[in-house]
């Protein structure tokens, strides 16, 4: 019975350490990020390899999603005889939750496993210690560009994810489906507004920060084995999957 | 890759992406960055029931304008319009709240009138029509006080 108790306390004792060092390792992170020289190189090569990189796969499944939810939307609504709706209906559920939840977790299986990847390869093979005897900080070196990308480059992509969601959606719903163009478009634009905008562009923030943190985090403490980058790279990405959805259900209740 | 060639596939992106950002946030969320466009004058309602900040202002069914805040002065609703410069209206304007349909959104309906004077930003339409409750009118008959 002890032996219970003691196990579990053993635990929470091991993952409240885990959550500070996770705090720690992000409030150094940016402080290292105000100190100069400004990495601009760095951030440039991030933004391309998490925005740009990742345009073709979220623009994929932004379009699919559109059409998709066209699709099924129209059938519910025609029973109400309320096609008319369907623009509105694309529009918010694109801008408010499956914009940011999918182009995020898109980001997170593209360039969140390769980030962890990568910091990983580099702790194991004492690259990162090698970069400490030169005197260039690891921390300011390779964490904080890959944090600035991640924050400027995700809500840009979930900017075009809705954008060509929304199109997507057009695309079924007035081509295919027949709902008029105009009641399309102007059910879109009634719809909308700043506030469902804004907790869109918040919540792609959000989860720019969490997929950069979590995925550094795991990446620059990996053990030194094939086996620890291996489950470091799992562990990050279920870590940030997960983090994605709940932190987008306490957002969402949140803004509303 | 070249460095040049990096910042010019990043800069293309970063366009892209803020493109996208400002029609969603500009033509979609409404959000007015430029005023100057438009001048404010105000109408005091019975009841703005339905009536949000953005809804649309409509002559003849052609939009003028929008909606910019309704606030409550003693019982009555005080509603801001923000009309396009380009639209004049006089003293004698009538502004009635309008339903889309019968369970579509509310709208606020001018009929700009003629005679009097300009309407001057900061002015106060005098006849207004607040919206048809269609539950007060329903309930009316029901109790029999239509004759």
């Amino acid at each position: 019975m002890t032996n219970v108790i003691e196990r579990l306390g053993a635990w929470a004792v091991t993952r409240v350490g885990e959550m500070g060092r996770m705090l720690l390792f992000l409030l150094s992170a940016f402080a290292w990020l105000a100190r100069p020289p400004l990495r601009f190189h760095q951030i440039m090569k991030q933004i391309h390899f998490i925005g740009y990189r990742s345009t073709f796969v979220v623009v994929l499944t932004a379009g699919f999603t559109g059409m998709v939810l066209a699709l099924q939307g129209y059938y519910s609504l025609r029973k109400f005889g309320s096609e008319g709706l369907l623009g509105s209906a694309v529009a918010l559920s694109m801008i408010r939750e499956l914009g940011p939840v999918l182009a995020a977790l898109m980001v997170t299986a593209r360039a969140g496993s390769a980030m962890t990847a990568e910091i990983g390869i580099m702790r194991i093979t004492e690259q990162i210690d090698a970069l400490d005897t030169m005197a260039i900080n690891p921390m300011q070196y390779l964490i904080a560009p890959k944090l600035v990308a991640a924050l400027i480059g995700v809500p840009l992509l979930v900017a075009i994810f809705d954008v060509v969601g929304i199109y997507g959606g057009s695309l079924v719903g007035v081509d295919l489906l027949g709902v008029s163009e105009g009641a399309y478009w102007n059910s879109v634009q009634s719809a909308v507004e700043w506030k469902d905008v804004y907790g869109g562009i918040l919540k792609s923030v959000s989860f720019g920060l969490i997929i950069s943190w979590v995925c550094c985090y795991k990446g620059f403490y990996t053990r030194q084995s094939a086996e620890g980058l291996g489950s470091a790279t799992t562990e990050a990405v279920v870590l940030s999957s997960v983090l994605i959805l709940v932190g987008d259900y306490i957002l969402t209740s949140l803004l509303l | 890759m070249e460095k040049t060639k990096l910042e010019m596939v990043v800069g293309v992106f970063v366009l892209i992406g803020m493109v996208c950002l400002v029609y969603l946030s500009i033509k979609l969320g409404k959000l007015e960055i430029i005023g100057g466009a438009v001048y404010e004058v105000e109408a005091q309602f019975n009841s703005a029931s339905g009536l949000k900040p953005g809804s649309a202002i409509e002559i003849a069914g052609v939009e003028v304008g929008r909606v910019r805040g309704i606030t409550l002065i003693e019982d009555r609703a005080k509603v801001k319009l923000a009309v396009n410069n380009t639209v004049k209206l006089y003293t004698d304007t009538f502004a009635s709240i309008k339903t889309r349909g019968i369970i579509g959104e509310k709208f606020l309906a001018l009929s700009p009138g003629g005679g009097g004077d300009p309407l001057k930003p900061g002015d106060t339409i005098r006849d207004t029509e607040s919206g048809l409750d269609l539950e007060e009118l329903v309930s009316q008959y029901v109790h029999g006080k239509v004759k």
